[in-house]
């Protein structure tokens, strides 16, 4: 278990420090994704070393997301006065990407 | 020592996650449903967001070691990405460049703020990646949370009848306009009518995420400029 969150938390550390040090506009954590992906392809990391650990992270996510939307209720003002912005630009993007990407890809098929 | 928030979050989200295994329908997304009991809980006690996020903040740090996991199903899955790899690659560039711009776009056509065009740019992402690109760029990370679980919760109530609608047919596209558009919860619904539709959505949505992650900052300057 120990192995596979110094590997998941080394990653982690590894992609802040690149964002830190390259003053990156890109998440620390997106970036220590795409390494662990390059170290699983290039075989410096065995899959089975780390499977366990990240797929509890993986499976246990959506619970996370709890606190982060709790503190949108230090922004009711702005959902108030910009409520047409939102609900305008959520239903009408939501609707010309899926049919635009959907086509788009039929297309080339 | 206060666990006043943690202990909240996690039995209010075991009771919600109880209800959706029993009856799995959109409305009862128990992500919103325990933010939205959350927030009437702290606003009707004295309780208070502060002392609610002293403990409760624990739960969100743990999304930077989640993301950086997300590696592992995109690992298992590199070969339906290599036999896939066109139709995958252009649906996400596309479709992630027309997800960002046209939220951009039309939110300032509506006259929206420039912090909620920063928030609202990322909605198409998966909810982890999301908050931790429009902290980057300047958005608000909670607003944008919300706004992406909007989105995923209409992808999981309309986004089938939308495809069926406009005679999207094929696995690959239908799968592919799923995750890119309305990632996770997108995901979930697409793989009730197809395995290979779920697993390309599952792709999209992973890559998605790291595409818009890589672009957004620059996209947004572009937009911002015109």
């Amino acid at each position: 278990m120990y192995k596979g969150l110094a590997i998941i938390f080394g990653f982690y550390f590894l992609g802040e420090v690149t964002v830190e040090l390259g003053n990156l506009p890109i998440p620390g954590n997106v970036l220590g994704m795409i390494f662990l992906v390059s170290a699983l392809g290039g075989g410096l990391i065995d899959l089975k070393d780390v499977e366990r650990e990240a797929e509890f992270f993986v499976d246990n996510m959506s619970i996370m997301f709890i606190p982060p939307g709790v503190g949108v209720m230090l922004y009711f003002g702005l959902l108030r006065d910009e409520l047409i912005p939102i609900i305008g630009a959520l239903a009408l993007s939501f609707v010309i990407t899926i049919v635009f990407t959907g086509k788009i890809v039929e297309a080339l098929r | 020592m206060n666990v006043l928030g943690i202990f909240l979050t996690i039995s209010i989200y075991f009771i919600f996650d109880r209800l959706y295994q029993v009856k799995k329908k959109f409305y009862l997304n128990p992500v919103m449903l325990s933010i939205t009991s959350i927030i009437i809980l702290l606003y009707i006690s004295d309780i208070g967001y502060g002392i609610y996020m002293e403990s409760a903040r624990i739960l969100s740090f743990l999304l930077g070691p989640a993301v950086v996991s997300l590696a592992i199903p995109l690992y298992k899955k590199r070969e339906v990405v290599i036999e896939y790899s066109t139709h995958i690659s252009s649906g996400v560039v596309l479709g992630g460049l027309i997800a960002i711009s046209s939220a951009f776009l039309i939110a300032q056509l509506f006259g929206g703020s420039e912090s909620l065009l920063l928030s609202i740019s990322p909605k198409s992402v998966t909810t982890p990646i999301a908050i931790g690109v429009s902290e980057r760029i300047g958005g608000i990370p909670s607003l944008t949370a919300i706004l992406v679980i909007i989105t995923g919760i209409m992808g999981n109530a309309i986004g089938v009848p939308i495809l069926n609608l406009c005679g999207i047919k094929d696995r690959v596209a239908r799968g592919l306009a799923m995750g890119v558009t309305s990632h996770g919860l997108g995901t979930a619904r697409i793989i009730q009518e197809d395995k290979l539709s779920g697993a390309v959505s599952g792709l999209g949505m992973a890559l998605n995420g790291v595409f818009t992650s890589l672009i957004l900052y620059y996209l947004i300057q572009l937009l911002i400029s015109i």
